[in-house]
């Protein structure tokens, strides 16, 4: 089983009513659904993702991001969702602004562009860092705002938003006590848990 | 009940070939929401496919404004066209005929078969015309779950339909929310808007306001308004296709290679909607275009709860599957975005897909990839809940 669907079903509560945002495959709310009874919505934009999320029994409603949660009402949800999506956003912080007015809790990953990998890359070849977190060159990639994971604790500190739960690891989420230690030089990817 | 034959070599694979529709007698008094009743009537149904052994793969179609019973498959073998939604209905289409038993109806207050305005009236002998009751969204579904009885059908699998048809289908989920499955409702809405009930109001008075309508009672002057549905037909038709289809269709092209310097046909778009005004005129009836237009404009089932869509929506059961198409403008996909944020908000079950199409509100009937990869994932996720045995 993937480790992030692990670590994100041990954060959310059973029958918990969550929305996740960019829901892909509906991969995620597959898994929520049989492991912790969750009820909720998927919202996406890709044509396919769509089709396949239906196929698959999973709600899935067609929304873009970028144009706000305004449909959805305060609180409304107990968990509100975000995997690997954050970085294509047009405005990460209002994004935040709106999954915890949606949602009680939050929660959040992405790609940490301070990677001791990425570090090197840009030290040395002077060039943007291609990984396999983020595999594209600088004019196509979808990642428009990188972020770090110290950048991410500071908005969060910046906003008042409180960061109750968070794991570090590689791309598989495995461990290490490197990631422990240093996560900002040699955490891949976080799973942030938040709250206002 | 099955009217469908397996003969016809001349059809598609995926056609359900040919069809025998079959009028259905009903000795039952219907109560109507005007405060009438229709104490005998009859409705005009198709069927494709089988029914299985525990009546549980039904799905009803849901017609829109000019729709009948006739959705898909050929009368017989001379037929130039196909049934209304043969796209999505049939053999490996959307709504697969081979797994599901699919029934089809001309609504009541109809003119293809149902009892409606040209009907005679049991009482007088005469056509009804202008007395036959003004029938609402809600009429309709009580006389398609009295048809439901008839054949069996405790539950459908799916009720589906678009446009007019898709408020039908959202009527059933509230009104009968035990005895159906899914809910497919199709470039819809839970209401119509100011200007969708304009557009509606320019067609009645086009045709109540010709010389031969005299009243809704053309049928004892042996006359029909040919110039008020002809019109009627013109306006209704522009508004479901989109500036850019009929830009693509007709863009300025003349009918002869010069301008007349008169008020004849210049242009095609011209000849076309007077073409469309003329053979619709000739085949629909004006008192059911009336009726029809204003069970649309009454259709609004939050009324009873102070205009609170969620709450109205708090009975039903089903799931739904509610699609739109990004140049529709009669009924935009903002209306169903409406709905389908107060199905969130009511804590239903819900998907939800935008289309990208061209072709406007008239998109629903049209082939388009994406739609069809959408509605046929949907329907098939349907199918595979019926348990094996129960699959023919």
């Amino acid at each position: 089983m993937r480790q992030d669907l692990a670590i994100i079903a041990n954060w959310v509560k059973p029958s918990a009513h969550v929305l996740d945002l960019a829901c892909g495959d509906g991969t995620l709310l597959l898994h929520l659904e049989t492991q912790k009874q969750v009820k909720g919505y998927g919202l996406e934009i890709d044509p396919e993702k769509i089709t396949t999320c239906i196929s698959r029994g999973v709600d899935v409603i067609e929304q873009d991001l970028n144009r706000g949660l305004k449909n959805f009402a305060d609180d409304s949800y107990d968990t509100v969702i975000m995997t690997q999506a954050l970085q294509v956003l047009r405005r990460q912080d209002l994004a935040l602004d709106e999954m915890l007015r949606v949602g009680r809790e939050a929660i959040v990953t992405f790609p940490n562009f301070a990677h001791w990998r990425c570090r090197l890359f840009l030290a040395f070849r002077g060039r943007l860092p291609v990984s396999r977190t983020l595999p594209y060159q600088w004019y196509n990639t979808p990642n428009i705002h990188l972020i770090t994971f110290k950048d991410f604790e500071a908005l969060c500190a910046d906003k008042g938003i409180k960061i109750l739960d968070r794991a570090v690891g590689n791309l598989a989420y495995e461990d290490h006590w490197k990631a422990r230690l240093w996560p900002n030089l040699f955490g891949e990817v976080a799973i942030y848990r938040i709250s206002r | 009940m099955t009217s469908t034959t397996a003969s016809g070599a001349d059809f598609p694979a995926d056609s359900v070939g040919l069809v025998t529709p079959q009028t259905l007698q009903f000795d039952q008094s219907l109560a109507l929401e005007c405060g009438s009743q229709l104490n005998r009537w009859q409705l005009m149904v198709e069927t494709y496919g089988e029914l299985n052994a525990d009546a549980s793969n039904a799905v009803l179609i849901c017609h829109a404004l000019s729709g009948h019973h006739h959705a898909a498959g050929y009368h017989s073998p001379e037929d130039r066209k196909p049934g209304w939604w043969d796209n999505y209905i049939g053999p490996g289409k959307p709504i697969d005929t081979n797994r599901f038993y699919v029934v089809s109806l001309n609504n009541l207050g109809g003119c293809h078969g149902s009892t409606g305005p040209s009907s005679n009236n049991p009482e007088t002998g005469q056509p009804y015309g202008p007395d036959f009751p003004v029938l609402t969204v809600a009429d309709w579904v009580d006389s398609q779950a009295l048809l439901a009885d008839r054949l069996g059908i405790q539950q459908w699998a799916a009720v589906v339909g678009g446009s007019l048809g898709g408020m039908q289908v959202l009527e059933w989920s509230l009104r009968y929310p035990k005895r159906l499955r899914h809910a497919v409702i199709i470039a819809s809405t839970s209401k119509l808007t100011a200007q969708n009930i304009a557009f509606n109001e320019v067609a009645r008075q086009a045709i109540r306001t010709d010389p031969d309508f005299h009243g809704g009672r053309y049928q004892e002057h042996n006359t029909i308004p040919r110039y008020g549905l002809r019109l009627a037909r013109m306006v209704g038709h522009i508004t479901y296709l989109s500036e850019h289809s009929m830009g693509e269709k007709f863009g300025r092209d003349l009918r002869k290679d010069q301008l007349n310097y008169g008020y004849d046909v210049d242009f095609e778009v011209e000849s076309y909607l007077r073409y469309q005004g003329d053979t619709f005129s000739e085949s629909f009836d004006a008192n059911t275009y009336l009726l029809m237009t204003k069970a649309l404009d009454y259709f609004d089932p939050a009324a009873d709860y102070q205009g609170n869509l969620p709450q109205a929506l708090a009975k039903a059961e089903c799931r739904f599957l509610v699609v739109s198409f990004t140049t529709d403008w009669r009924f935009s996909p903002r209306r169903s975005e409406e709905l389908v944020d107060a199905l969130t908000a009511a804590q239903k079950r819900v998907s939800y897909a935008r289309i990208k199409s061209q072709h406007g509100h008239d998109a629903f009937l049209i082939p388009d990839e994406r739609y069809q990869a959408v509605f046929s994932a949907y329907m098939q996720r349907a199918a595979d809940e019926l348990t094996p045995s129960e699959v023919k």
